[in-house]
């Protein structure tokens, strides 16, 4: 049956088009857009946390150094009791939360949903984040763990490397497009979850942690 | 397929079971009133004007002001419009390579000629992974809209939840959506919270005691009625933004996190999308993640992004299936002029800058898409001969602010007047008398005829001068001259036509007399 | 681009439209029912040294009917059009809406009609076609007219001048250098004031709310005059301010331009 309405379906294709000279897609339609372009920024980081700041979000810089007391202090703000915390990350931090008395809650073997939503909150790595836009791109790797670690937990505290921080969308994409190829799960997070569908009344925190909270490492 | 069956009742009659899901207004879209008729109605509803007249001024300037931070934006329009015109004009290239890389991926690929195929395939497959829970969340998807994919599921005893806020509550208020992007622009936040007292309690967690109308509380109401169902949920049904030919990703752009629950919560996730929704590389995203918040919800980035090429290992439904949607996309790309309307990429930023649409809203357009892209975009899927989509394409003055806005460049004004010779053409074969085509013929013959037209021209001259003295200007008229009259004067006609006022005053030669 | 003044005792040499032949294109609704602005525009073209003729032949631009969906009853009155004004350098007219679709319409009833020869013709004309303010600031290189309007004027700027014809700022500029004159700025001017041609019979209801809207912001600049470039939009709005009794009196762009102070 598939095939039947496939071969209907592309013959309509084919038909449709036949108007069209026999170019490759190339040849017919040039596409004059150079990819993967930067964005000339007076300074990437300031404008990413301007952004994320204008979001709504928490922003913070710190140093290697003092990232992990940061994690904690983050966590702590926001009267975190337990937190998931995804394989992959630095030891340092696993240890600093467990030493400031939270509840650590590991991923093996895979959390329920229902323990999940119990969880005040989930720490993760990211993969590589846009300053024009605010935005911070997880393919789910060491550190991040998976989707739903970083969705159902009410806050989420995000490290950011500096070098992870690029000027656009553009360059975005193309740091990220190997890990798409690579069939990774990707997601996109530009501040917290928010509607205007009331009377275009803009509110936030619908569904997916209600607090983002971005650390900046930034080594210089 | 077990569809639900009518009860038997003691007498030994039938009735039809109770629903699952709220039900929707009665009718097909298809049989709704013409438009001139339904607009009518619609401007008789000052709660929606008001909240028409804020919300689409809001989002207009958010959208103008976005786009005007981008200095390239026009590159980027262009960008988009080249992008989806290539997809477009090699079409089955790109189909059969994002088959193969879905498939490659571990996604399982089905075809749908029309809407009765899409659902038949649909409720197939969500028969198949359903245990004894007979629901299913679904995000927004106007491609199963398009399909009223919600109703055929209900028909097979399966309840079909919407996830999206705006969704929800057209949904529990058993109505329709009104625009593409806030459906629930319509209803006002005591009309919301009514919506959600009266209803949320027979299909899921009721509402919150004491819930009052602040838009934040209504949405927390959401939150917490639908937490229960994404934590429970076996089967998720969503559409895409975008599928990427060269590695069989898709791609949703959305904003309350909703979209992220169904795609990972699930088990098995069913993504139903329309043919034209292809882009040729990842690459390519790079320019339509700019264009489509930006043009959409008028933000620098949407809140969250979700992108996925098959199963994750460990992360998300292991089980996924695309169903492919032609239902008059392959009738719409056959016309070398309309097909440019299948650049659309549901953005909404035509309607929010539509000053008709402005006015009526969404419901008077008797369509899934209203505004603008659904004048076109619906007469070409469902044909010209109905009522109401004879009538769409005529929904517009043609000002010209929607092309101006639409992130693929598509000429909407161009492509209405395109539709219109379609409906004028499809009224001439079907034959009769048509009073307008006569008034058309005829007004093409004088002005074709140059005397015939100076003739007419002295005739409203002397028209002018019979009335000059009597009558200052013309107040109400009988129709159909009050179609005019009712609300504006008009006045007589000038007693010398330039044509004289020119003979008297100069040569042929343009010298002064 | 200069801002020439035309005073008196200027030769006619040096005067902008010296040795310009300018065929007036009058559109039809003005030959009939608004002749005051093609008569001001032949005015304001001569004051300016242009020589004006009116080719007799021409009728319409044909907008009602293709806009309508029409298309084979528009043809021939394309062909007359190329014919009408054939071989003329400038077809001027007083209309950002006709110009627009002589110049964005034409070519492709012309191709609808399978004829290379019409085309040919058509491109010509359309080549040569231009909105009044388009003649007197890129042709002419005037903004400064020498007009003088003594009065309060907001602008509205027609759609189809602005997005068909792309008049852009032309028509503003134009006015802003017309002595004695104030001029308030219109809010949301460029929204549809609802007209649409055919527009308003067959959804006569909605554009009665859009001429409201436009009504309303034009009552609230406190203008005494409402200036347009299109008198059809023109006799929309100030049909709903006339059955207000607004006071609000509407005039096309160019009788502006044409008014001297020897006149007022």
């Amino acid at each position: 049956m598939s095939t039947e309405a496939r071969d209907a379906i592309l013959g309509r294709v084919r038909a449709a088009l036949a108007d069209l000279p026999p170019l490759t897609p190339e040849a017919d339609t040039p596409v004059a857009w150079t990819y993967g372009q930067p964005r000339a920024l007076d300074n990437i980081l300031d404008q990413f946390e301007d952004r994320i700041i204008d979001y709504r979000a928490a922003f913070e810089r710190c140093t290697p150094a003092t990232l992990a007391e940061h994690v904690v202090g983050a966590l702590q703000t926001y009267g975190t009791a337990s937190v998931v915390l995804p394989s992959g990350l630095p030891r340092s931090i696993s240890d600093a939360v467990a030493a400031a008395g939270l509840e650590v809650r590991l991923d093996e073997p895979q959390l329920t949903r229902i323990e999940l939503d119990a969880t005040s909150a989930v720490v993760t790595t990211c993969a590589v984040a846009a300053a024009e836009t605010g935005t911070i791109m997880l393919d789910h790797g060491p550190g991040q763990g998976r989707r739903a670690l970083s969705l159902v937990p009410d806050v989420h505290v995000c490290i950011v490397l500096a070098d992870q921080v690029v000027s656009d969308v553009p360059e975005a994409v193309a740091r990220i497009a190997p890990a798409i190829r690579e069939r990774r799960p990707i997601t996109w997070i530009s501040g917290g979850s928010a509607t205007s569908d009331i009377e275009l009344s803009r509110v936030e925190g619908v569904h997916g942690p209600r607090t983002l909270h971005v650390l900046l490492v930034d080594g210089s | 397929m077990s569809k639900k069956l009518p009860v038997v009742t003691s007498r030994g009659g039938t009735v039809e079971p109770p629903r699952l899901t709220p039900a929707p207004p009665p009718g097909r879209l298809i049989d709704s009133p013409r438009f001139p008729a339904q607009a009518k109605v619609e401007l008789g509803n000052p709660v929606q004007r008001k909240n028409l007249h804020h919300a689409m001024t809001t989002i207009r300037d958010k959208r103008a002001r976005v786009a005007g931070e981008l200095d390239n934006w026009e590159d980027l329009r262009l960008a988009g419009e080249a992008i989806k015109n290539r997809t477009l004009r090699h079409l089955d290239t790109y189909l059969v390579q994002l088959e193969e890389n879905l498939t490659a991926a571990g996604t399982e690929v089905h075809w749908a000629r029309d809407a009765e195929e899409a659902n038949r395939i649909i409720v197939g497959l969500v028969e198949a992974s359903l245990g004894e829970t007979r629901e299913v969340v679904k995000i927004k998807s106007m491609a199963t809209q398009e399909i009223d994919m919600n109703e055929a599921l209900e028909e097979a005893g399966i309840a079909a939840w919407e996830t999206d806020l705006a969704e929800l509550i057209v949904q529990l208020g058993h109505d329709r959506p009104s625009h593409i992007l806030v459906p629930a622009i319509h209803r006002n936040r005591s009309e919301v919270r009514e919506i959600f007292n009266a209803e949320m309690g027979t299909y899921g967690r009721p509402a919150p005691e004491g819930l009052d109308t602040e838009p934040k509380n209504l949405a927390g109401a959401a939150r917490l009625h639908l937490r229960e169902k994404f934590l429970r949920s076996k089967v998720a049904i969503s559409g895409a933004n975008f599928m990427v030919a060269d590695t069989g990703t898709l791609v949703i752009v959305e904003s309350e996190g909703n979209g992220r629950m169904c795609l990972t919560l699930a088990d098995t996730l069913i993504s139903v999308v329309g043919i034209e929704k292809i882009v040729p590389t990842v690459e390519d995203l790079e320019v339509f993640l700019q264009l489509l918040p930006r043009s959409s919800t008028g933000e620098r980035m949407n809140p969250y992004t979700s992108m996925w090429t098959g199963p994750a290992s460990g992360d998300g439904p292991q089980t996924m299936h695309v169903v492919l949607i032609d239902n008059g996309r392959t009738q719409v790309l056959s016309d070398p002029k309309g097909r440019e309307a299948l650049r659309c990429i549901r953005c909404s930023a035509c309607i929010n800058v539509c000053p008709v649409y402005e006015k009526v809203g969404g419901h008077a357009y008797g369509s899934v898409y209203p505004g603008p892209i659904g004048a076109v975009l619906t007469p070409q899927l469902r044909g010209v001969t109905s009522a109401v989509d004879a009538s769409l394409p005529y929904a517009s003055t043609l000002c010209g602010a929607c092309f101006d806005v639409c992130p693929v460049r598509i000429p909407l004004p161009d492509l209405l007047v395109h539709m219109r010779h379609k409906v004028v053409e499809g009224k001439k074969a079907k034959g009769g008398v048509h009073t307008e085509s006569a008034i058309m013929k005829a007004t093409g013959r004088m002005f074709s005829h140059p005397r015939l037209w100076a003739a007419a021209v002295n005739a409203g001259a002397l028209g002018g001068k019979a009335l000059t003295g009597r009558v200052k200007h013309f107040g109400p008229l009988p129709w159909p001259l009050s179609k005019w009259t009712n609300a504006r004067d008009v006045p007589i006609p000038p007693t010398e036509s330039f044509r004289a006022w020119y003979a008297r005053t100069h040569h042929e030669d343009g010298s002064l007399k | 681009m200069t801002t020439t003044s035309t005073s008196p005792g200027r030769s006619f040499a040096d005067a902008p439209g010296w040795g310009k032949t300018v065929a007036l294109f009058a559109a039809c609704a003005n030959d009939v029912m608004f002749p005051q602005a093609p008569i001001a525009t032949t005015r304001l073209l001569e004051r300016l040294g242009c020589r004006v003729v009116f080719p007799k032949k021409q009728t319409c631009c044909g907008q009602p009917l293709v806009n309508t969906g029409y298309y084979d009853e528009t043809v021939p009155i394309v062909r007359n059009f190329a014919k009408a004004f054939e071989g003329y350098d400038y077809v001027v007219a007083p209309s950002g809406s006709c110009v627009g679709a002589v110049r964005h319409q034409h070519q492709m009833l012309a191709d609808h009609a399978k004829d290379p020869g019409l085309r040919r013709d058509v491109d010509a004309v359309v080549a040569a076609t231009f909105d009044i303010s388009e003649f007197l600031v890129d042709v002419l290189g005037v903004t400064d007219v020498g007009a003088y309007f003594p009065h309060v004027v907001t602008y509205h700027p027609t759609c189809h001048s602005l997005r068909v014809a792309h008049v852009g700022d032309k028509p503003m500029r134009l006015l802003q250098a017309v002595r004695g004159i104030t001029i308030k700025d219109l809010p949301d001017a460029d929204r549809c004031c609802g007209f649409g041609g055919t527009f308003a019979l067959k959804n006569p209801d909605v554009s009665v709310a859009m001429a409201a809207d436009k009504a309303r912001n034009v009552a609230s600049t406190g203008a005494e005059y409402l200036v347009a470039g299109d008198n059809l939009c023109l006799l929309n709005i100030s049909g709903v301010l006339g059955r207000q009794q607004s006071g609000i009196r509407p005039i096309h762009l160019v009788e502006v331009l044409a008014s001297t102070e020897e006149e007022s």
